[in-house]
């Protein structure tokens, strides 16, 4: 197509804005990454800008002398892992109910689960109910928090339904219970959803920070975002010395400054997500637009 | 829990009736005005700001006809959905830092500040700093659907309209806004619905600071009060009352938007 004179220049607006973009999103999280390979020393003296002037793994090695990483990192794998399986698993064993036609009370239970959606009785009560069932501070809490998504549901339901019949009719005339239907036939062509929603459920549970900050205090369930929040928030040395050990103290008197130790622990958590996040792509754009079809 | 006087010893059964108590504390609270103020002018600016920005990124995304740009951008811009508050908090400390944060080293390099700023500690820059922040993560995300419903529009009407002249600038708002009206229609309904949900873990860990006691009147909103009253002063009825009042007036928001959709076009939520 022939462009005219004035689309040139919106066009190269176009790319200029996006490149700025681009930059303006990439940048902090290289900037992160150079602090956290640089000597803490060397990066206070300032002007640290796209490449490391002073390259050390020292950050690194203090963040991996707290022994609480490897169990926070243990809790959080454990926790996005099954929380992901069971959550799928019972969400859409729920979903699969409700997208069938002649179910007793099908309206009633639908409207109960969007209800909650929008309306619930907020942090406290929650917090009591957890309290006096005896889950707080269980890593059980961890799974059961959340684990049926009205969202994912809904979106399960509407796949569910969009199923033609016929599939599930043959699979009982060749004696299918109701179970075997939906293990054998209507999960195994789920394939898709399933795929897409475990990515959001995996995604979100991996950064929930926040329910363990208030549910959780063995240090020992502690998942790493929570913990990352207790190390990034000991915004003085003092504090951040407390948690350490003896070869992190003697480090942290030389050269590892806070600062660097904080941006080290952030890459830790993050550096998971950044490296299998091209992998998954093609799955999440798909996902977001089979989100979309139920809206 | 929120008509009562509750005691975590008593239990739910044993504490006492006290009726709408602590709904009338809330109201008369002198927290309560600014708390309204901050939820609704925070979700304001969010929904103004926030909603038509992947939108415009969409339409340009939609103009750019190198393939392996377009990727890059995309790929890159959807990387901040994925990161957690917690990271992205500690992101916006670093790059707003006082001593040799990257933003206050390009102003005083080009001289347009005289001397650093605490930018984060200033009430006044919060406001604009959550939003900005939150445009940040989420721009590439929320491109997508818009992109996808872009990309559905028949080919057919981009060749009759340049044929008849029409540019590309002019075809985006004679052609490609009005196509996708409908998926910006539901959006915008889901965005109102949630106004009242201003946000709880960004602006929890963007006021984590040594100096949230400055910026804490512009920044407290509904959620944050509910958990600084509940969670950490133990006032459990009075957060509960709190609470319901907001999932109470959320509700109320939603269908409003709802019924107002539906009187315009035939679009709506159920």
């Amino acid at each position: 197509m022939r462009l005219s004179a004035s689309d040139k220049v919106v066009r190269t607006i176009i790319y200029i804005l996006l490149t700025l973009l681009t930059f303006i999103t990439f940048y902090p999280f290289w900037n992160s990454f150079i602090i956290s390979i640089n000597t803490g020393s060397d990066t206070a003296l300032g002007g640290l800008t796209l490449w490391p002037r002073d390259f050390t793994l020292e950050n690194y090695k203090v963040v991996f002398q707290e022994k609480h990483i490897y169990n926070a990192y243990l809790v959080t794998i454990a926790r996005t892992v099954l929380g992901t399986l069971l959550s799928m698993f019972f969400t859409a064993l729920f979903a699969y109910g409700l997208s069938k036609k002649g179910i007793v009370f099908k309206r009633f239970y639908t409207l109960f689960a969007i209800f909650t959606m929008f309306f619930n009785g907020g942090l406290i009560p929650y917090f009591i109910i957890v309290y006096s069932l005896n889950l707080y501070n269980t890593f059980l809490f961890l799974l059961l928090h959340g684990m049926i998504s009205v969202y994912n549901m809904i979106i399960f339901r509407t796949f569910f339904s969009q199923l033609p019949d016929g599939l599930e009719e043959s699979a009982r005339i060749d004696g299918c219970s109701n179970f075997g239907v939906f293990f054998k036939i209507v999960l195994p062509v789920s394939g898709p959803v399933i795929a897409t929603l475990s990515l959001f459920t995996a995604v979100t549970l991996w950064n929930d920070w926040f329910i363990p900050a208030v549910f959780i205090q063995n240090q020992n369930l502690v998942p790493l975002q929570t913990l990352l929040v207790q190390i990034i928030n000991a915004g003085t040395t003092a504090s951040l010395l407390t948690n350490l050990n003896s070869y992190a103290q003697s480090a942290l008197a030389n050269t590892v400054t806070v600062k660097a130790l904080q941006m080290a622990t952030m890459m830790v958590a993050t550096l998971p997500i950044l490296c299998i996040y091209p992998f998954l792509q093609r799955f999440f754009v798909k996902g977001v637009l089979i989100g979309s079809l139920k809206e | 829990m929120a008509f009562q006087d509750y005691n975590l010893f008593k239990g739910f059964s044993a504490s006492e009736w006290v009726g709408f108590k602590h709904f009338e504390m809330f109201f008369t609270s002198p927290e309560f005005w600014r708390i309204m103020r901050n939820t609704f002018v925070i979700s304001f600016l969010k929904l103004l700001i926030g909603f038509p920005a992947p939108i415009i990124l969409a339409l340009m995304l939609n103009e750019i006809g190198n393939i392996a740009f377009k990727r890059v951008v995309q790929t890159i811009t959807y990387i901040p959905h994925f990161i957690s508050w917690v990271v992205v908090s500690g992101l916006v400390f670093s790059m707003l830092a006082v001593d040799n944060g990257p933003v206050n080293d390009i102003l005083l390099k080009f001289n347009l500040i005289k001397e650093p700023i605490s930018w984060l500690s200033v009430p006044e820059y919060f406001w604009s700093i959550l939003v900005g922040t939150n445009v940040w993560k989420e721009i590439g995300f929320g491109s997508i659907v818009y992109l996808a419903a872009i990309i559905g529009i028949d080919p057919a009407l981009y060749e009759a309209s340049a044929i008849d002249g029409a540019s590309r600038v002019k075809q985006i708002f004679t052609i490609t806004l009005p196509s996708i009206a409908p998926v910006i229609m539901i959006f915008l309904i889901l965005g109102v619905g949630n106004t009242l949900n201003a946000g709880f873990e960004d602006i929890m860990m963007l006021t984590r600071n040594l100096n949230n006691g400055i910026v804490m009147p512009v920044a407290e909103v509904i959620d944050t009060y509910v958990y600084n009253m509940g969670i950490m002063n133990q006032r459990y009825s009075y957060a509960t009352a709190a609470g319901l009042f907001k999932s109470l007036l959320s509700v109320t928001l939603l269908v409003l938007a709802n019924s107002l959709a539906r009187r315009f076009n035939q679009e709506s939520l159920w």
